[in-house]
């Protein structure tokens, strides 16, 4: 039994897609012959989103968007910025500060075979609709035997900001990543916001999409590709951002950026560093994670999230169950601290992970000199 | 410590402040009567669900009218000094400004007691002040210093002073109303005379969990009292968007109510003080205080996308809450325009001293990181972000 498991790991490529059934639409490009500009556009990650939203609301009569200051505020951090204009007031809902009623509210249109996309303002704010979330949402297809699916997305901005404390920084990847008959997605360029948001909304089971207010202000390079209207990423594949021998790095959202910038500098230092953007906590690309970790024997895994019971802590027992044999190290992980987010902004620094902490366990998986550790 | 006197000072009669002597050697004395009972009408009658009305007349004192000014003076200034601010930066995150509600906070601290429990969400640095805070405590938090009263690791949003019964400071809408109802709760099971004021805005007056605790408050007979700071917009959007029905003081049904104009500060206290009486007999009530927030949401808001200025500025000058408290002022002959102004300039005076003080408090220590996770740690482990290279054991 194991055997076959393994073969299955070992022989399955990077370009195949998971579970889901939902294929990476190349078919369009591929059979015509079309020349798309040469120069490299940029797009914010905001406007990524914007588009997405926009373009999916066109193709689908059925996809409405609801929330808190969606429609006439143009949306807390402009997500939603002139798609009331555009879709009208039935489409794109302003709801009262109500979480647990409009979620619900959500829920039950998406029963009736509409596609909701429900934005929380943040997804502190989120855990007011936990129970709808978990119990009306992600365990319905099972417990009606298929009958009622929920093709629904929740999105809205996750982890920390800067400055807002403790109540309003936490990050629900791990949270949710547990929980069965959910997707979730960890975007983090402007082509995984369009990409992934697509996705979601085209897919029939309910889909946690967990932005960064940080991220929302950056600037990426699209392809032409990307910005077609019919773009769209498989669900479950991670995305390999950076190739390397020496140590594989996960990440995912505003840690892939880190752990870029982190990977440049390990470079410098003779260490070949190779970063995966997870891109999907759940499913968990395992096989990418796994034929990595094969290939450079060394792992970190990044977070900003509570350390225990998170992302990275998954991650590292697959790696071990999987390809404990390939491991030459420890697996590292580096997350947010064990303590509630303060305000302040020296401690807040500490709260999370800087790019120097993922250097520091890189170069410790590599068996590399680091400073003395620093207790409190 | 002395500075936690100084405030409290300008929170008394201002007489008794040690940086009066201008006052004191000026050619007019004002009034530092507490005998003398003057007569205000409230500026509207009180509407009342379910329950008879307070009467219009409010009683008060001269010592009572010049503290009314001298302490809304002084919220105003910090509440203005945090919007410097946060524009060049000191102050982080978010920021709700309280400026054109502190009739609320100060009428209710006429009527009650620093035993009498109250609760809040995000705009709440004038209640904190209003309960004995102090302004180098207030800004040092706003600007995440050591000396704030939350040590800096709470912010803007999470001001506390349980000395003075008063419970924070929550960033979550609705949530402080359970909470509320939870201090009421531990006020009746200890069975204490005093009562818990749960403040909260109209965009909060939809949460369910406010309908779940107040049936519970109801049921039990808890002293709560709960109130509604309506300033007619939740965040961005208005009243009428957000609620079938925008009289609040009516939402409890079967709990009574009172809609009572908030911009007025003798109206508030008034119907705090009925409030308390009720609350301590017949358990729940409701007060809706009909008042305005001259800033936007938080300071990310404008606050003009969704009303106009002329709506702002008409409030400012048909309404405003210390407007209101100087023509009474001058009306009874207590102080001149000039004393009045001066006392404002105080207040700005005072203000600028605590931001400079506060300024120069360091940040807290790294240690801070870990301290106050727990009341009793058990020695237990906790981590920084890489964790074999900083960690802490819980005392």
């Amino acid at each position: 039994m194991l055997r076959i498991i393994k073969q299955k790991i070992s022989s399955r490529g990077l370009s195949a897609p998971v579970i889901g059934g939902y294929t990476h639409r190349l078919s369009p490009v591929a059979s015509t012959i079309r020349h798309f500009s040469s120069a490299i556009k940029e797009m914010l990650v905001r406007d990524a989103l914007n588009s997405a939203l926009d373009e999916e609301m066109a193709a689908d009569s059925s996809v409405f968007i609801m929330g808190e200051e969606v429609g006439e505020y143009q949306g807390a951090y402009k997500i939603t910025k002139g798609l009331l204009d555009k879709y009208g007031p039935e489409r794109v809902v302003d709801t009262p500060i109500t979480e647990a009623g409009f979620t619900g509210i959500g829920v039950g249109a998406a029963y009736h075979g509409l596609k909701p996309v429900i934005e929380f303002m943040t997804f502190n704010f989120s855990m007011q609709a936990m129970d709808h979330i978990i119990n009306s949402a992600a365990k319905s297809n099972y417990m009606s035997a298929g009958q009622i699916n929920v093709p629904i997305v929740f999105r809205g901005p996750n982890g920390a900001a800067a400055g807002v404390s403790s109540q309003h920084s936490q990050c629900y990847g791990a949270w949710f990543g547990t929980v069965p008959g959910l997707k979730v997605l960890v975007p983090y360029s402007s082509e995984d916001a369009r990409g992934l948001l697509k996705a979601a909304i085209r897919d029939p089971d309910p889909v946690v999409f967990l932005e960064n207010e940080l991220l929302y202000g950056e600037s990426f390079p699209v392809s032409a590709e990307v910005l077609d209207s019919s773009f769209c990423l498989p669900i479950g594949k991670a995305k390999i951002e950076r190739k390397g021998k020496d140590i594989t790095i996960t990440a995912y959202s505003k840690m892939v950026g880190y752990a870029l910038k982190a990977a440049e500098i390990l470079e410098k230092d003779g260490i070949n560093a190779e970063v995966i953007n997870l891109r999907s906590i759940r499913p968990l690309d395992r096989a990418t994670i796994n034929a990595s970790v094969r290939k450079t024997n060394r792992l970190v895994t990044v977070e900003e999230g509570f350390p225990q019971h998170g992302v990275g802590a998954e991650i590292c027992a697959t790696v071990v169950e999987d390809s404990f044999e390939y491991l030459d190290a420890p697996v590292e992980r580096i997350a947010g601290a064990d303590v509630p987010t303060p305000y302040a902004a020296n401690l807040e620094r500490f709260a999370f992970p800087q790019i120097e902490d993922i250097v520091r366990a890189a170069k410790r998986a590599c068996y590399r000199s680091v400073s003395t550790a620093a207790t409190a | 410590m002395s500075l936690v006197r100084r405030s409290s000072d300008l929170l008394k009669p201002f007489t008794t402040a040690a940086s009066t002597t201008s006052f004191l050697n000026s050619r007019r004395h004002f009034s530092t009567d507490d005998t003398t009972t003057i007569t205000v009408e409230t500026s509207v009658p009180f509407t009342g669900h379910n329950c008879e009305p307070p009467s219009r007349s409010v009683d008060t004192t001269p010592t009572e009218l010049m503290k009314f000014f001298t302490d809304m003076a002084l919220m105003r200034r910090m509440e203005i000094a945090a919007d410097s601010l946060y524009k060049s930066k000191l102050i982080r995150g978010f920021c709700h400004l309280y400026d054109g509600q502190e009739a609320v906070c100060i009428g209710m601290e006429a009527a009650i007691t620093k035993k009498d429990c109250i609760i809040t969400a995000y705009r709440d640095h004038c209640i904190y002040l209003g309960r004995g805070g102090n302004l180098l405590q207030s800004f040092a938090e706003l600007m995440g210093r050591q000396d704030g009263c939350s040590n800096g690791k709470g912010g803007s949003m999470h001001f506390y002073k349980k000395d003075a019964c008063f419970f924070g400071g929550h960033g979550i809408v609705g949530a402080q109303v359970p909470l509320g109802c939870g201090l009421a709760f531990a006020q009746k099971y200890r069975k204490e005379d005093h009562v818990t004021f749960a403040m909260y805005g109209d965009g909060a007056a939809n949460q369910g969990q406010l309908f779940e605790a107040l049936n519970m408050a109801a049921l039990w007979d808890l002293p709560a009292i709960l109130v509604c700071e309506n300033n007619h917009y939740g965040m961005g959007t208005a009243e009428w968007r957000a609620a079938k029905s925008p009289a609040y003081y009516k939402r409890g049904d079967y709990v009574p109510g009172l809609k009572v104009d908030g911009m007025d500060a003798f109206a508030v206290k008034q119907a705090c003080k009925f409030a308390k009486e009720h609350a301590l007999k017949n358990g729940p009530i409701i007060l809706e205080m009909d008042t305005y927030r001259y800033h936007g949401h938080s300071m990310s808001d404008p606050g003009s996308t969704y009303r106009t200025r002329d709506e702002i500025s008409g409030v400012r000058q048909e309404r405003d809450p210390i407007e209101r408290i100087r023509k009474l002022v001058l009306a009874h002959d207590l102080a001149t325009e000039q004393q009045l102004k001066d006392i404002e300039k105080l207040a700005r005076k005072e203000v600028d001293e605590a931001i400079a003080k506060a300024k120069e408090s360091p940040m807290p220590a790294e240690s801070e990181l870990f301290t106050n996770v727990y009341r009793k740690g058990f020695g237990v482990e906790s981590f920084g972000a890489d964790r074999k290279e900083l960690r802490a054991t819980l005392p």
